[in-house]
């Protein structure tokens, strides 16, 4: 089943002559309980992207000039406030980098939960349905954790909180916007693998925003990869990570040293990644690669389905 | 082996202020007896959390923060112990690299002021066209051109503005460089490049890093050896290869196999500790991992394990290794 169905969508910064595209002609889907990485560097557009599924992207600055997001079969971008106020957190919820800088300091983190629990569970807005969620993303203690103020805990505490704040809703779809970027490596290992826990047991669909391709193998059923504001490659995780196919991903899986590695030398991809709004012409990537033909730079490649499940914007992937 | 720097233990405390009268004196102990030495034209890796004291260790040695106690042998002479002035003159030898290039560069001066500033401070250059030319030859050497000069910091990239911060260092012909985690700000199609770079420059100056990181893939490429730090005191110190691929210290089994790979067929055994890192404040009793230690003994709750030789070259702290030398 479909759960969500983004169609050609794109979004601009700004208006007129000084519009800068953020994002360009983005299309994915994602079933029920299935698992999507977006990857991508800063500025690819992966977290606006996510971001306006549920329209958290304010407007303006940014303006939607086209395409759909189909959440359940009902296009996100011509809700009503009191519609979009209704799938918020109930059908998507969101999880974020800082989880220091999403918690209300002034608040005990129990309340806090509390709160989305009263304005989606009504029914189950308890102190002991408090507590059984914060036991579900593994916090010890958790009738004196309700107590306590955010600045009480740690990092990976508070992502575990902002966590089981998402899931009071029951969402059918969780949006975790680079969850783990701020924790150390064996915090990290924790929350993915409580990650991996809730999916199994809850069954809801995991939309990961991550620029680190080692969380894709540990996690995603498919990648997207994102670059300049376009998805480049779709695929299978497995089958990606096994044999990417567009040179961007090469690229990129060959300039990250891996662990027991064996290269004296990695190879670095020149130049910068583009800013929004100061997009190469033809395909965005021609200028860095080292694959580019002179037509690369003329048109814009599209992005087409090059083997069963794979999409590759290249035409010279081979 | 030739030394260029011994640190023989170190410790860097932090005193909290406990009001107006005081109460009892407590202090963080950010780095608690840290030795070790580096050699020229090598690099010493340097792994683990926030909080462990990696960053204040790195700081203590070219003193931006005092130590506490311990020495820091420098080209023979004590740098702990140095007068202001005397380690002015010093600091020449020393540099350092930031993590942020966004805040580590003065937004109102030129990219010819920020990499000229070291060359006034230290007199290096003894004519206007002499500043000129040697700063046109450091950024040629960081891979800038020398149309860049006039420009301000925020017109560049966060890795174009990382290369300024290299020629800064660079300008006073430093022997040792403390690269405090200069890659994990950058995107991760530039950080390769910046990498590259440092590489090819200690082969062109014989320059010596000491290079701190939380990248674990990042620190084994670059490394010649790689120390582990954990709540202020190194629990683990190798060879590169050595320490990643047959690590010793419980500690850094854990953090080696929490690194996420992107192999989708390797088959390892993730070990998954339980908690936070402890307060560097009131560290635990014994050994400072175990409470989170896996394979903990009685033993390892009141002891504190010293730094002791495993095998060639290899030195761990952990009570379970002397068990295995005599079984």
């Amino acid at each position: 089943m479909t759960l969500l169905d983004i169609k050609h969508l794109t979004l601009d910064f700004g208006s007129g002559d000084h519009a800068a595209r953020a994002v360009d002609d983005v299309s994915l889907t994602m079933a029920a309980g299935e698992t999507l990485c977006l990857v991508g560097e800063s500025g690819c557009g992966k977290s606006v992207t996510a971001q306006s599924i549920a329209r958290l992207v304010p407007t303006p600055p940014a303006a939607y000039p086209g395409g759909e997001i189909l959440l359940n079969g009902r296009d996100v971008l011509q809700m009503s406030g009191a519609e979009l106020r209704a799938i918020r957190g109930r059908v998507v919820s969101y999880i974020f980098q800082e989880p220091g800088a999403s918690l209300n300091p002034v608040f005990r983190v129990g309340r806090q939960i509390l709160e989305s629990l009263k304005l989606h569970q009504p029914v189950r807005a308890t102190e002991a349905e408090v507590v059984r969620l914060l036991k579900l993303v593994g916090i010890p203690a958790p009738e004196q954790r309700y107590r306590n103020y955010p600045f009480e805990m740690s990092g990976g505490m508070q992502q575990r909180v902002m966590i089981a704040m998402a899931l009071a809703s029951e969402p059918q779809l969780l949006v975790a916007d680079e969850p783990t970027t701020a924790l150390d490596v064996t915090i990290q290992a924790q929350i993915l693998d409580l990650l991996r826990d809730l999916k199994q047991r809850l069954g809801m669909a995991i939309l990961l925003i991550t620029h680190n391709l080692g969380i894709v193998g540990d996690l995603a059923d498919r990648v997207a990869v994102m670059y300049a504001g376009q998805i480049v490659e779709l695929a299978p995780a497995n089958d990606l990570l096994r044999r990417p196919l567009h040179p961007y991903t090469r690229a990129l899986m060959n300039s990250v040293p891996k662990l027991r590695g064996t290269q004296d030398r990695l190879q670095a991809i020149p130049g910068n990644v583009p800013r929004t709004g100061d997009f190469p012409p033809g395909c965005r990537f021609a200028p860095r690669c080292p694959q580019a033909k002179p037509d690369c730079s003329a048109a814009p490649p599209a992005l087409v389905e090059v083997e069963a499940g794979r999409w590759v914007r290249c035409p010279y992937w081979k | 082996m030739k030394t260029l720097l011994e640190v023989k233990d170190l410790q860097v405390h932090f005193p909290l202020q406990r009001g107006l009268f005081g109460g009892a004196h407590e202090s963080v102990k950010a780095v608690d007896g840290v030795s070790f030495t580096l050699a020229p034209g090598e690099t010493l890796g340097l792994v683990g959390e926030s909080g462990c004291g990696k960053t204040t260790l790195g700081r203590a040695i070219v003193r931006l923060v005092p130590p506490t106690a311990g020495s820091i042998w420098f080209q023979g002479e004590d740098l702990a112990g140095l007068s202001a002035i005397a380690l002015r003159a010093r600091r020449r030898e020393l540099q350092i690299i930031f993590q942020n290039p966004y805040s580590s560069l003065n937004p109102r001066m030129t990219v010819e002021d920020i990499v000229g500033e070291a060359l006034d401070i230290h007199k290096l250059t003894d004519s206007k066209t002499a500043r000129h030319e040697r700063i046109v030859e450091l950024l040629a050497d960081v891979g800038l051109d020398k149309d860049y000069l006039r420009r301000y910091p925020h017109e560049f990239s966060g890795g174009q503005r990382q290369r300024i911060g290299i020629a800064r260092a660079l300008a006073v012909k430093p022997a040792l460089i403390i690269c405090d985690e200069p890659v994990s700000a950058l995107d991760v199609s530039v950080q390769a490049q910046i990498i590259n770079l440092l590489q090819d420059l200690q082969r062109e100056h014989g320059l010596t890093y000491l290079f701190i990181a939380h990248d674990l893939a990042v620190v084994e490429h670059i490394s010649h050896r790689v120390m582990v730090m954990y709540l202020g005191k190194v629990v683990e110190l190798a060879d590169a290869k050595a320490i990643i691929r047959a690590p010793r210290h419980p500690y850094t089994q854990a953090l080696i196999s929490a690194v996420p790979e992107v192999d989708p067929d390797s088959k390892r055994q993730r070990i998954i500790l339980p908690g936070d890192v402890p307060s560097p404040i009131h560290p635990p009793s014994g050994c400072p991992f175990h409470p989170r230690c896996p394979v903990a003994e009685a033993r390892c709750r009141t002891e504190a394990p010293d730094l002791k030789e495993v095998g060639a070259n290899h030195l761990a702290a952990c009570h379970l290794m002397d068990q295995k030398k005599e079984t």
